[in-house]
């Protein structure tokens, strides 16, 4: 039987469907018109209108990382194109899949300085895992079926595939199969055997053994998570995880250190500088995690497990490098480990675990709390306690109340926990969140949120109403850019340039003009109703939660610091940041 | 472990496919890194599989040149890359055209050390040469360098292609 001849815009739509994709996020515009007329014409793909293309990509990255599915996104040319920069950057940075299909001006205008022209593949060259600008549509299927091929395999990321309109208008035959071999990109995932087993000696042998996850284990799937369990617990050695790692180990558990880095807990920063085996796995050394690197573990023997060799001594020098996908090879370390029959030196665990508690006994994460100012975290914990036993995924935008959410909020699941973590996007957490609920109908989706940061995607609103998703916006309103603010405290002798959030508006009344809900809560006591009501009330939801406006996010370890130097809350007296540091973001 | 500090010079093969826009993802890649290009060629090598041979000769510590193997490794349009510094026993050549202005004893002395070095006379006035010189970089780097004096106006270099001695391919 001869395939059919199908249109480019009927192209992309049916390999959108043998990819299995059932939602895409986007914007119309003129060139991709022929597009929106066949998404138009069909009913096995969903399209969430967003209100600007950075809220669609975003949408696209919480759909991507609470399912673990590639998020799709659909823009115009030209602006379209150039507003979805911010969000494919950002899933670059947090290697996030991400399909975005931008359309473009007909072949024969490109390079015309046409309307709403811009060149697409060239900006987004340097912010995609790769693009493509599909000039004949007998290619579009190929490049279609490969572009997910190319977001999904090895380390994911975002792609581009560019169509020209005259492109959605032609047509061809659709004849490729959704499953493809690459000509050239084949990423290992097996580790190298023998890196394993050198890997599972160190460990076994380790007498002050730290684990230091990251991102690279919620991307490698649940299996990953629950391997990383498994041989966690098998050892009964510490672990702790970045940022974007929040969830594959479970917060609950007491091997559990909390997470690491700039404003990472006592005890597992300690323990990464004193420690003598570091287990890195899917992690990159980001410089938040590291501080200062010369001094960074300076004793450890280190290992490194990521799937992606580019990450390996590109920070740090490590000394038994496994490229791999991380549940492969979390498999293999546990089958060697069993066969092995290993048992890790005890003592010197007992002794490790005696000086991590003595770290742990100064309760880094401590706050005092009063009765006139509902303090940040106070807010988080409680958010945290009232939401224990649903389902529950968090999104943030960036700031001081995205550490504070990283430290108070806790997660014994992966895929749970969304933030913009490489690139710090504000604006990340309300698109994220609508993402998230797209995905997750059921579940309870809550944007912790920062004043500041609210506003540079507050227009999703509409979208969450008009979808009737009940995302909640929990936002931490201490009038301004807290971070900002908490660093000027810090390195400029409190000069607080332009971080004030003056003609901040009424979130109650902005939430009813939207549509939705407002709520307010400005004292300690008012706290649990509100949040009991934000839970409660279908629909979405602006808290505007009142905090004190001064507090500052500790413990942190100022740039240009070691791992062993950090400010504590209680002692801002060592809070200071040498010259080198203050060059240093 | 012991950072080490010293700056070293590599070529660098990189087999891609020949698709649009392949060479701006590696300069990119060096630019965007803020890693050094002494020299960079590429032509198509095999018109029946649309690969083409780029060759990077770049300077950097020896973590900064691994990273750059690594990063060029994981773009999608790249076959293979191989670091002839490293890995293999390579012969390096350059070829230029250098033009050279003058008469009497200057014009004379240019077309005896062109003699010298195997330069080839591929164009000719009564008040110049053009001269066609194939070597390795500091070979051409010489034979510029005496050119100077007698009358150098134009030079055009093509930049380092290398290749690894013996029977393997790349």
């Amino acid at each position: 039987m001869a395939a059919q001849e199908l249109t480019g815009a009927e192209i992309v739509i049916k390999a959108l469907v043998d990819q299995g994709v059932d939602t895409i996020f986007g914007y119309p515009g003129g060139a991709v018109l022929p597009i929106y007329d066949a998404l138009f014409q069909q009913n096995k793909i969903r399209h969430i209108l967003v209100r600007h293309e950075q809220g669609a990509v975003h949408a696209a990255e919480g759909y991507a990382r609470s399912t673990g599915k590639p998020g799709v996104v659909l823009v115009t040319s030209g602006p379209g194109a150039t507003n979805a920069i911010t969000g494919l950057t950002d899933a670059l940075m947090d290697s996030i899949p991400i399909v975005c299909l931008t359309g473009q001006v007909a072949t024969h205008l490109i390079g015309s300085d046409a309307f709403q022209e811009a060149d697409t593949v060239g900006i987004t060259r340097h912010c995609t895992k790769h693009n493509w600008l599909v000039k004949s549509v007998p290619e579009l299927a190929r490049v279609m079926h490969e572009a997910f091929y190319v977001a999904t395999h090895g380390r994911p990321g975002p792609v581009v595939i560019d169509i020209p309109k005259d492109i959605q208008f032609q047509t061809a035959e659709y004849t490729v199969s959704p499953h493809i071999t690459h000509r050239t990109y084949r990423p290992v995932v097996k580790g190298d055997i023998e890196k394993i087993k050198q890997a599972v000696e160190l460990i076994a042998n380790a007498k002050k053994p730290m684990f230091y996850t990251g991102g690279g284990i919620i991307n490698s799937g649940a299996v990953a998570s629950q391997l990383l369990r498994e041989f966690v617990r098998l050892t009964g050695y510490p672990i702790t995880s970045t940022l974007m790692g929040l969830g594959a180990y479970p917060a609950s558990d007491k091997q559990w250190l909390g997470m690491l880095g700039m404003h990472g807990t006592y005890e597992a920063n300690n323990a990464m500088h004193d420690c003598d085996v570091l287990i890195n796995i899917g992690a990159r050394f980001d410089d938040r995690v590291t501080g200062r690197l010369d001094a960074f573990a300076p004793n450890s023997k280190k290992i490194h497990v990521d799937i992606d060799a580019s990450s390996i001594n590109k920070n740090v020098r490590v000394d038994v490098p496994i490229i791999g996908d991380c549940a492969h090879v979390l498999e293999d370390m546990l089958r060697i480990w069993k066969s092995k029959a290993r048992r890790p030196d005890k003592a010197a665990l007992a002794d490790w675990w005696k000086q991590i508690d003595e770290w742990r006994d100064r309760k880094s994460l401590a706050y005092k709390t009063n009765d006139d100012v509902i303090k940040p975290q106070q807010a988080i914990q409680r958010l945290c306690e009232m939401t224990k036993g649903r389902e529950v995924y968090v999104t943030t935008e960036v700031g001081q109340h995205q550490m504070w959410a990283a430290q108070h909020f806790h997660f014994d699941h992966p895929n749970r926990w969304m933030t913009s973590g490489g690139l710090g996007t504000m604006g990340y957490g309300l698109p994220a969140a609508i993402g998230a609920q797209i995905a997750h109908p059921d579940a309870l989706v809550v944007d912790i949120a920062g004043e500041a940061s609210i506003l540079m995607n507050i227009q999703e609103m509409s979208t969450a109403v008009q979808f009737m998703l009940p995302v909640k916006i929990f936002i931490l309103n201490n009038e301004y850019m807290g971070m900002v603010r908490q660093w000027q405290q810090l390195l400029h002798e409190g000069r607080y340039s332009h971080s004030y959030s003056d003609s901040l508006p009424d979130f109650v009344k902005l939430a009813e003009a939207y549509g939705a809900t407002g709520i307010r809560a400005e004292k300690p006591s008012e706290l649990d109703a509100a949040i009991k009501t934000m839970i409660e009330t279908p629909g979405p939801v602006i808290f505007d939660c009142r905090v004190d406006q001064f507090e500052n996010c500790y413990p942190m370890i100022p740039s240009g610091a070691a791992h062993n130097e950090m400010i504590l809350g209680d002692d801002p007296e060592g809070a200071s940041v040498s010259e080198e540091g203050k060059m240093l973001v | 472990m012991k950072k080490d500090d010293t700056i070293e010079r590599h070529t660098i093969s990189v087999l891609v496919d020949n698709e649009a826009g392949v060479l701006a993802r590696v300069i990119g890649l060096f630019s965007g890194r803020g890693y050094n290009i002494e020299s960079l060629t590429v032509a198509e090598v095999d018109q029946g599989e649309h690969t083409s041979r780029i060759t990077i000769v770049t300077t950097g510590t020896p973590m900064v040149i691994e990273q750059i193997k690594a990063q060029l490794d994981r773009l999608v349009p790249v076959h293979r890359v191989i670091d002839l510094t490293v890995e293999a026993n390579a012969v390096e050549r350059e070829m230029a055209l250098i033009k050279v202005a003058g008469t009497g004893e200057k014009r004379v002395e240019a077309l005896r050390l062109s003699d010298a070095f195997r330069a080839r006379v591929i164009d000719t006035t009564h008040s110049s040469f053009v001269f066609e010189v194939t070597g390795a970089p500091d070979k051409i780097d010489a034979f510029i360098g005496l050119m100077r004096p007698l009358g150098l106006v134009d030079v055009s270099r093509t930049g380092v292609v290398a290749i690894a001695r013996g029977p393997e391919a790349m």
